[in-house]
């Protein structure tokens, strides 16, 4: 079993965003993993090993698309217990989901994984696209949003939980596969996979990197690929016309009156 | 709470320290470290920051609130959350840190596992003493433990699966150990029965860990009254059988919970020893030596007792200083009238002393702790005699300091903290009433801060004909001379150049008094003595950091700029508001001050 997980890096989501020539301004941003991957490889962690020995049953590969310079969050990926990394060199800010998406396929096949597990988006831009489209463009089965994940290793396949507006709806995905992680997922019963025993609690959330995951994460194996190792045209079909900070709030004012509130807001306001 | 503005903050302090001040990286270059590369102890030191604040404080208030309790048939129970956090803990590997790759620890520097500790201690010090007491007993069975001991307790402490704990106190005998009564009697097959009553014991019971791994001391049958009669016993709550797993309990009875003011996370507990079944224990160390081996533990228990009152110290500070930045209240002085804006109070004068006086404390104190670790760190890397002996002698004179000085000054930041707060801070909607009660205890646990001053000055000050002291008073004026003839710091360094020949006069004067015979007028005011070397220390431990702040100012940026002006403008306000202290209190020692000595027991 072989599983294959997707890892962005992204402008630190706590910092305010900096405007320049109609862009948002990243040259000074400090840059972070991004929250659901991390969620995506606590789920293939729990799914790959017995929590009890620590034994793995399935070898995790991470894998990032970005400058082959700017790939620290692999590093901090590793040191939570991924087995090695793959890195597209390509500047990923140039790129549309699609070539993204393009380019993961490419490692997903080269790769010859059963499993790929995505976060379910990332939080600068917000997308929700990618796994989507990798599952589309590989033609396999997709659940997405996962909440739970039962790994059916008889049955091959993965059993996922996935909350919807009327519940939470079940689907069994045979593999190879395609699974977007939710929050949910990271609740210490979320994921079972048939070898730590189902009642085992985890810690909720991603795990920590331990002391010793740190210091082995430098000497794992980052295989650095370009666009073109994998056939793939990087590009975008997408062109910014241009962003704008939202305008500044205006002042507020003190009114005398219920009644004159309620024309401002009526009037100026064009609330009511 | 999370509390993330005290865990910024102390990312920055610590970087500032180990690397900048005392530049841990040079322990590299002994060769004893060199598994770890040049950017790794940051790496490590900012992974325990992280593990600190989402580990250990989200559950400090719950291990406040639900304080440890003893069920009808003498178990205990404790939050949850504890066992969680803990476990996390041992997992991040945080428990092995310092000791050795051969006995499964990660081989760190001293140094940098107390930074470690320095942010777990800030996040949740109660949490926090339950691997602290068993990494310090693991480390005393490592230098003295028989191969069997080793063998079958060693690992699983390391591992986290045993803790450990260190058992001196008795109802009849805490400050004075050589009065404690607990006997281990000789059997047949080279063990020992262990009867008696202990008192205080820290983590003495609970369900944390597979097992505990009990550090005894008592008194071999026949062997000398005295601390000359005393030996260590390792005494398991359940035996261990040959092949590894646990055997029968071992005649350990928990016979009370101690409740206490603060602390409370950390269960404290009275034991029975062989009361109601046989106790057995196993010989640590040589026969009537086991105060010299619980030392070895003390050493390290005791730097680590201070530097956990520092950063209880410090986390208050942080949690102050960032309401003095939101609490909005009156006027400046010359802006009194009703519509002048008000201001925050950290725009006081009198709020800004308090912050200050805290800041001053706990950096300092913070340095301090520090530089003994990495002390230690050189000497069990110093390859020659000499380097030993002279690293032995600055451990020595220091220990009580650093264990004394902060668990007096960090409970003072911690009362300060509450009065910028006013109201506030006396409820338990802040932290900061719950940390001076945590903190409240680190004056009393590891030799009271008065035993402390005695050690100093009736022992370390003393011995070798004073051998240790001159030793710490060359290491400061080399400081001094480092550092006299950067113009921005020469205020600092005839202040402190001044108060090292006024403690070097007042303890030539006090030594001569006691060459005169008169020990009880010589020792009467040896926590005055304590108070003011460590003054002048900490008064060191702050021209280190002003010296290497001055030093990088013109390289620095913005931010670090107001970090390093802040710590040039600290060192100058210890050198005016506390240094001066030492005045008053060498004026009194050098007059061999009778006034507490001679009070009539019947006046009071
Ligand atoms: C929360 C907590 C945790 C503890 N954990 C442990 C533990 O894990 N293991 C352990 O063995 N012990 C532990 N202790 C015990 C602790 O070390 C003792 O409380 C301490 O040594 C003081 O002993 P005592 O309480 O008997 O006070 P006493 O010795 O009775 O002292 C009372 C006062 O008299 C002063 N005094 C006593 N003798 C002298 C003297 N010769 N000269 C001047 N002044 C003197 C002391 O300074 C103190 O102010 C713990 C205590 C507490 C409160």
């Amino acid at each position: 079993m072989k599983i294959l997980v997707t890892v962005k890096r992204i402008p630190d989501p706590d910092a305010s965003v900096k405007f320049a020539n109609g862009a948002v301004d990243t040259s000074s941003a400090k840059w972070v993993p991004n929250e659901f991957d991390q969620y995506a490889v606590e789920t293939a962690l729990r799914l790959a090993e017995d929590a009890k020995s620590k034994k793995r049953h399935a070898e995790i590969v991470v894998c990032s698309v970005c400058p082959a310079a700017q790939r620290q969050h692999i590093t901090t990926f590793l040191a939570m217990g991924a087995d090695r990394g793959v890195v597209v060199d390509a500047d990923d800010t140039a790129l549309d989901s699609q070539a993204v998406a393009k380019l993961i396929a490419g490692v997903f096949k080269k790769e010859g994984a059963d499993l790929l597990v995505c976060g379910k988006l990332s939080q600068d831009t917000e997308g929700n696209e990618v796994g989507q489209r990798v599952a589309g463009l590989l033609d396999l089965p997709i659940a997405s949003f996962a909440g739970g994940v039962t790994w059916d290793q008889d049955g091959k396949a993965m059993v996922v939980s996935r909350e919807v507006d009327d519940g939470v709806e079940t689907k069994k995905v045979p593999l190879p596969s395609v699974i977007t992680c939710d929050l949910r997922v990271v609740l210490p019963q979320s994921v079972k996979n048939g070898v730590t025993p189902d009642d085992y609690t985890y810690n909720e959330g991603p795990r920590l990197a331990s002391l010793r995951g740190i210091t082995m994460a430098k000497r794992k194996k980052v295989e650095q690929l370009k666009p073109a190792d994998l056939d793939v045209e990087a590009g975008s079909a997408i062109s910014n016309t241009g962003v704008n900070p939202p305008p500044a709030r205006a002042a507020g004012q003190i009114v005398e009156s219920v009644e004159q509130l309620v024309e401002k807001l009526a009037t100026e306001a064009k609330v009511l | 709470m999370s509390r993330p503005e005290v865990f910024a903050a102390l990312r920055r302090d610590l970087a500032f320290l180990l690397d900048e001040v005392l530049d841990v990286g040079a322990l590299r270059s002994t060769g004893a470290f060199s598994q770890f590369d040049a950017d790794d102890f940051g790496t490590l030191v900012d992974a325990a920051i992280e593990a600190a604040a989402k580990l250990f404080a989200p559950c400090a208030e719950v291990l406040d609130a639900e304080e440890p309790a003893m069920r009808p048939d003498g178990s205990v129970c404790v939050p949850d959350e504890l066992a969680t956090a803990l476990n996390a803990y041992i997992e991040g590997g945080y428990l092995g840190a310092a000791l050795p790759e051969d006995v499964g620890g990660m081989g760190l520097p001293y140094v940098i596992a107390q930074a470690m500790y320095a942010a777990f201690f800030a996040a949740n010090a109660p949490a926090a003493a339950y691997p602290m007491l068993t990494a310090a007993a693991a480390n005393v069975l490592r230098a003295f433990g028989t191969d069997a001991q080793k063998a079958t307790f060693l690992r699983p402490m390391v591992e986290g699966r045993y803790f450990g704990t260190m058992v001196l106190s008795e109802p009849e005998a805490g400050s004075s150990l050589a009065d404690l009564r607990t006997r281990a009697i000789p059997q047949a097959d080279g063990t020992y029965h262990i009867v008696g009553n202990k008192m205080w014991i820290s983590g003495g019971e609970h369900d944390l860990s597979e097992n505990i791994v009990h550090l005894v001391l008592a008194r071999i049958e026949g062997a000398p009254a005295g601390i000359k009669g005393i030996s260590m016993f390792l005494v398991p709550k359940r035996r261990v059988n040959p092949d590894g797993t646990l055997g029968p309990l071992n005649g350990v009875t928990l016979t009370g919970l101690n409740h206490k003011m603060g602390y409370r996370g950390t269960i404290n507990t009275a034991l029975a020893f062989g009361a109601d079944a046989p106790c057995v224990g196993t010989l640590v160390g040589t026969e009537h030596r086991g105060m010299a081996t619980m030392f070895h533990m003390m050493n390290e228990a005791r730097t680590g007792v201070g530097l956990g009152a520092t950063m209880m110290g410090y986390a208050g500070y942080r949690v102050s200083l960032e309401y003095a930045r939101e609490r909005v209240q009156g006027r400046h002085p010359d802006r009194r009238g009703a519509d002048e804006p008000a201001v925050p109070i950290l725009e006081h004068a009198d709020v800004r002393r308090m912050l200050l006086t805290q800041k001053v404390y706990v950096e300092g104190g913070l340095g301090l702790g520090l530089y003994c670790a990495k002390l230690i760190d050189e000497h069990a890397t110093a390859t020659d005699a000499e380097t030993k002996e002279a690293l032995d002698d600055l451990l020595a004179v220091l220990t009580p300091i650093a264990k004394a000085w902060p668990s007096e000054f960090g409970p003072r930041a911690n009362d300060l903290a509450i009065q910028v707060l006013g109201g506030a801070g006396y409820t338990r909607d802040w932290p900061l009433e719950r940390y001076y009660r945590d903190n409240r205890l680190n004056p009393i646990h590891e030799g009271t801060n008065g035993i402390q001053g005695l050690d100093l000055l009736g022992r370390k000050v003393t011995a070798h004909q004073g051998r240790a002291f001159r030793r710490l008073l060359a290491a400061i004026r080399a400081s001094i001379g480092r550092f006299e003839s950067v113009e921005a710091l020469q205020e600092l360094t005839t202040a402190l150049d001044g108060a090292v020949g006024l403690v070097a006069e007042t303890t030539m004067k006090l030594g001569a008094a006691a060459m005169g015979g008169n020990v009880r007028l010589f020792l009467a005011n040896a926590t005055e003595y304590l108070h003011m070397l460590g003054h002048v220390v900490i008064a060191w431990m702050w021209l280190e950091q002003a010296g290497t702040a001055a030093a990088r100012m013109d390289q620095a940026s913005e931010d670090d700029r107001a970090f390093l002006e802040g710590k040039l403008h600290a060192a100058r306000f210890f050198t005016r508001y506390e240094l001066p202290r030492i005045e008053r209190q060498a004026a009194l020692l050098q007059r061999l001050d009778d006034t507490a000595l001679t009070m009539p027991a019947g006046a009071f």
